[in-house]
């Protein structure tokens, strides 16, 4: 997708500028775009490092397991057909847990790990089951407690508050969870 | 409108306290393992580099040429109606497509318009409430070999224009 929009964009500005005539400005941006870069993944290194360090100490305690629990409710409702499959309901718990606590990178895996968990009692493979589809709806709405790395971008452009979108974040999230939700939930039966 | 910025500001300290201290209890060795996320940490940025270049490029691009203004001239009388700002479109439409553009996006419209500005608070919050919804659906049903998404490209980008719109909303009655 990106290997036609970035040289579209690029050439579409270039020819722009040349008719518009300030290509000057466009030929002295083109370096500046450049440095701003530099810039900007120099202070990534420190806040987006930082938090990796945090995490990497939640993913080693219990702390996973005891909000793993916490959710059980909530993932029998959501995956009603999964009820007996114990390997399943953990490895999805787990999966949320980690997007919970804003840890991409772990959610991951701990989900595709899940989701060959579910194909293993798939009766069509090529198809997704129920519960697969709203797995990846589920996972598509970025559920976060803490959007650490929105925080730490803010904090490298110099927020004066770099948590202050919190509530926002959260309030934005849980809805497009529950119309993701509603919507799977609708057009399951549909589709 | 106090309480919500007291919540903002100490859940972050809250949050690192209460980790190292279940890794304390647990007797872990909590500044090896800090390392060593840190190290994987650097192993992100590194990646992300090439990516913001390019993305940093072409915006840049579109912005000193004069497109930009124009598409957003353009637009405008759709997204006042609407009561969207503009400014904020070229994020929502790159969003669900790749992660690291739209963060490149996102950083270029904070600097731009200021980072603590409506606007800024709008691109922070929907950069943190929504998801890569094409690359997510892709890896998930990629490595089970599923062809048939059914339903769930629809239900998925239906919640991503909802987290959107409540990130708009939102934003614009809370600041």
């Amino acid at each position: 997708m990106l290997n036609i929009i970035w040289p579209a964009f690029i050439i579409i500005s270039v020819l722009y500028a040349f008719i518009g005539g300030n290509i000057e400005e466009v030929s002295n941006g083109i370096f500046e775009s450049s440095s701003s870069a530099v810039e900007l993944t120099i202070t990534f290194f420190g806040t987006i490092c930082l938090w990796n360090g945090i995490m990497e100490i939640a993913k080693r305690t219990s702390l996973m397991d005891k909000i793993t629990k916490l959710l059980r409710p909530l993932i029998h409702f959501l995956f009603p057909e999964l009820k007996n499959n114990k390997q399943a309901n953990e490895e999805i718990s787990m999966n949320m847990v980690a997007n919970l606590l804003g840890l991409g990178n772990a959610a991951t895996p701990l989900g595709l790990k899940a989701m060959q968990t579910m194909q293993k009692e798939n009766p069509k493979k090529d198809t997704l089951t129920n519960s697969m589809a709203m797995f990846i709806v589920l996972n598509t709405a970025s559920l976060q407690l803490i959007p650490t790395n929105v925080i730490a971008i803010r904090s490298s452009l110099g927020s004066h508050s770099p948590s202050g979108i919190i509530l926002q974040v959260w309030i934005a999230t849980i809805v497009a969870a529950v119309v993701g939700i509603t919507a799977t939930k609708i057009l399951m039966k549909r589709f | 409108m106090q309480i919500v910025h007291f919540l903002s500001a100490t859940a972050i300290p809250m949050m690192i306290v209460i980790i190292i201290a279940y890794g304390i209890k647990e007797k872990q060795k909590v500044f090896d393992i800090f390392l060593e996320g840190a190290k994987e940490g650097l192993q992100i940025v590194i990646q992300l580099f090439p990516t913001l270049l390019g993305i940093f490029l072409a915006v840049g691009l579109l912005r000193s040429s004069g497109v930009l203004d124009f598409v957003i001239q353009l637009i405008s009388p759709i997204t006042n109606l609407l009561q969207i700002p503009s400014q904020i479109l070229p994020l929502a439409m790159l969003r669900p497509i790749s992660g690291s553009a739209s963060m490149g996006v996102a950083v270029d419209i904070m600097q731009q318009y200021g980072v603590d500005s409506i606007i800024g608070s709008i691109t922070s919050t929907i950069m943190g409430s929504t998801e890569t919804t094409f690359y997510t659906i892709a890896i998930y049903t990629a490595c089970v070999k599923i062809k048939k998404i059914r339903f769930v490209l629809a239900a998925a980008l239906l919640a991503d224009l909802a987290g959107m719109i409540t990130s708009v909303i939102i934003c614009q009655f809370l600041s």
